[in-house]
């Protein structure tokens, strides 16, 4: 009784309506909203023009280092005219077809085999200590190897880019499985799941998150390799844009080149984001302030 | 005798059961010791013990998700073979799946089972409403209170219309009130199921305010102490039983029983710590 006493005669400080603070806290979040733009956009400044200004005043030498305005100059002959190789589009895309190519058949080996391992503890405890052998060699090595055998073709690359996807986006799987939560599946039994059901409904969904995180990062090592097979010997391709640059010494090539290939990345990472918040809508939103 | 008519038989029977593990480090224990519990059709029997007595191995020996390493698990008359699917089952934690909304939880077991779709929509819808939970179809367990995800989860242990409700403490992690709700929803599917219920706990007014009879374990290895009829009338009204008076007699007595074992069970998990 004295409780509502109290509630239906609580006065709230002047200022402090539920609108009021309602606003208030709408305009704090915007206010950090445009701080973290601010700051993003300021610091991309500092350091181009930082560059900038290094290379102009000889502080760094430009043949080395380039500056941002000659790379800006090659990146719009490059989109306008054309590379010396041909129109840059059509190496762009020679690349983007290896990446993909090793990066949809890669993950897609590895998801299978992981799960596949995952659920059998005997062929898991059989075949660890061969893929840990494997992993242990350092990708680009193979890229000279693939190169002999596929040739310089789309082949060798998407071998390249394959393996590069592989090994991480199995290791997720795999562990995946294994965090798979032991009440789910003793409830799915009994409820009345069996093999390929029990495998389908709690197995590869509960491993999905540990998947996804893997195909973020598997998309670049999709392009690394792509690229690094492009550098060793290609006809085609980003790669191939870098090798003729460093060869004629032209540091703006070198620098164009990469800017590109951060471009796709980012928008790769952005596109597999949106996918993963898309299929994911069971989980609870994460409590951040967007 | 019985067993002779498997009309008339029990629907649980543990005969001289026991269960030994293998320890992480290679040892043997032994987690229960000649058992035995018989639990006839229709009969809602509580399993109270100290903590980690073993209470949760004997349902697993029920469901057929681990064997007896001795004695005999019988249901209804019958040798235990794999995952029974007259038997349903409550966990203690969460075990609803995160990625799939409340009705699709619910439709689970028909779908698994190989009901057709919409005949198991149709039924899950039914069963949403039995657990009052109407309107809340397509959102996800996480959106869900926590006693809101146990009427899910009753709603898709049901569903399967079970004749053996195994439920390992299901409601010990919610808070007080919400517990006793869930009781009465409990006893309310219970009457109307009508099937045979080995509800463990250690919450000793939980097992005499639903049971027809408790079990009392001893501390590890866990084997049956004594068994305590509950004669209380029903339907029963679990909010408001808990002051009568042969309910308090009868707590009074049982947990005489139970507290060696409890003192027991501590002094054996002390001196295991030190």
């Amino acid at each position: 009784m004295t409780d509502t006493a109290i509630t239906s005669g609580a006065i709230f400080r002047a200022g402090t309506s539920d609108a009021e603070i309602e606003a208030a806290a709408a305009k704090a979040a915007r206010h950090r909203k445009h701080m973290v733009l601010f700051w993003r956009w300021a610091i991309l400044a500092a350091i181009l023009g930082g560059w900038e200004i290094a290379s102009r005043t000889a502080i760094i030498d430009e043949f080395f280092f380039s500056s941002p305005s000659a790379i800006y100059e090659r990146l719009v002959e490059w989109i306008t005219e054309g590379t010396s190789e041909g129109p840059l589009w059509f190496h762009l895309w020679v690349t983007m077809e290896e990446s993909l190519i090793g990066f949809a058949t890669g993950s897609i080996a590895g998801i299978v085999v992981g799960i596949a391992l995952g659920r059998n503890r005997m062929l898991a405890d059989i075949f660890s200590i061969y893929i840990k052998v494997i992993n242990s060699i350092p990708r680009v090595v193979l890229a000279p190897i693939f190169i002999m055998i596929f040739g310089l073709g789309l082949a060798s690359k998407v071998a390249l880019s394959f393996v590069m996807v592989f090994f991480v986006v199995f290791a997720n799987a795999f562990q995946g499985v294994r965090e798979a939560d032991r009440n789910l599946m003793a409830n799915a039994q009994i409820l009345g799941a069996k093999g390929w059901q029990l495998t389908r409904s709690v197995v590869i969904p509960s491993a999905m998150s540990w998947i996804f995180a893997s195909l973020h990062v598997s998309f670049g090592f999709a392009i690394v390799g792509a690229i690094v097979g492009e550098f060793v010997g290609a006809r085609y391709g980003v790669g191939l844009l870098i090798n003729i640059a460093k060869g004629s010494f032209d540091a703006a090539g070198m620098y164009a080149a990469i800017v590109i290939i951060m471009v796709v990345a980012l928008a790769a990472e952005y596109l597999m984001t949106w996918v993963e918040s898309s299929l994911a809508t069971w989980r609870p939103a994460p409590l951040q302030d967007h | 005798m019985s067993a002779t008519d498997p009309n008339e038989s029990p629907a649980i029977e543990l005969i001289n059961v026991s269960r030994r593990f293998i320890t992480p480090d290679g040892k043997s224990m032994t987690a229960i010791r000649d058992f035995n519990m018989s639990v006839a059709r229709g009969e809602f029997v509580a399993v109270v013990g100290p903590t980690g007595c073993g209470k949760s191995t004997t349902l697993n020996l029920v469901t057929g998700l681990a064997s007896p390493s001795s004695g005999e698990v019988r249901l209804f008359g019958g040798p235990v073979n794999g995952i029974d699917p007259r038997i349903g089952f409550a966990f203690q934690t969460d075990a609803l799946f995160p990625w799939r909304s409340v009705i699709d939880n619910v439709v689970a077991g028909p779908l698994f089972r190989g009901k057709p779709r919409e005949e198991a929509y149709a039924k899950g819808r039914e069963w949403l409403a039995r657990v009052h939970l109407t309107g809340h179809e397509s959102k996800y367990p996480h959106q869900l209170s926590g006693g809101m995800r146990k009427r899910v989860s009753l709603a898709q242990t049901f569903i399967n219309e079970p004749q053996i409700l195994l439920m390992d403490e299901p409601f010990s992690a919610l808070d007080v009130q919400t517990r006793v709700v869930m009781h009465d929803v409990l006893l309310d599917l219970w009457s109307e199921a009508k099937a045979s219920v080995v509800f463990v706990t250690h919450d000793l007014e939980e097992a005499i305010a639903l049971a027809d009879k408790v079990y009392v374990l001893t501390s590890g290895p866990a084997t049956v102490k004594s068994v305590y009829p509950v004669h209380l009338p029903r339907p029963r009204i679990v909010s408001e039983i808990r002051y009568q008076e042969d309910f308090i007699a009868l707590s009074k007595t049982i947990w005489d029983d139970l507290r060696d074992e409890v003192t027991r069970g501590a002094a054996r998990d002390e001196a295991r710590a030190a």
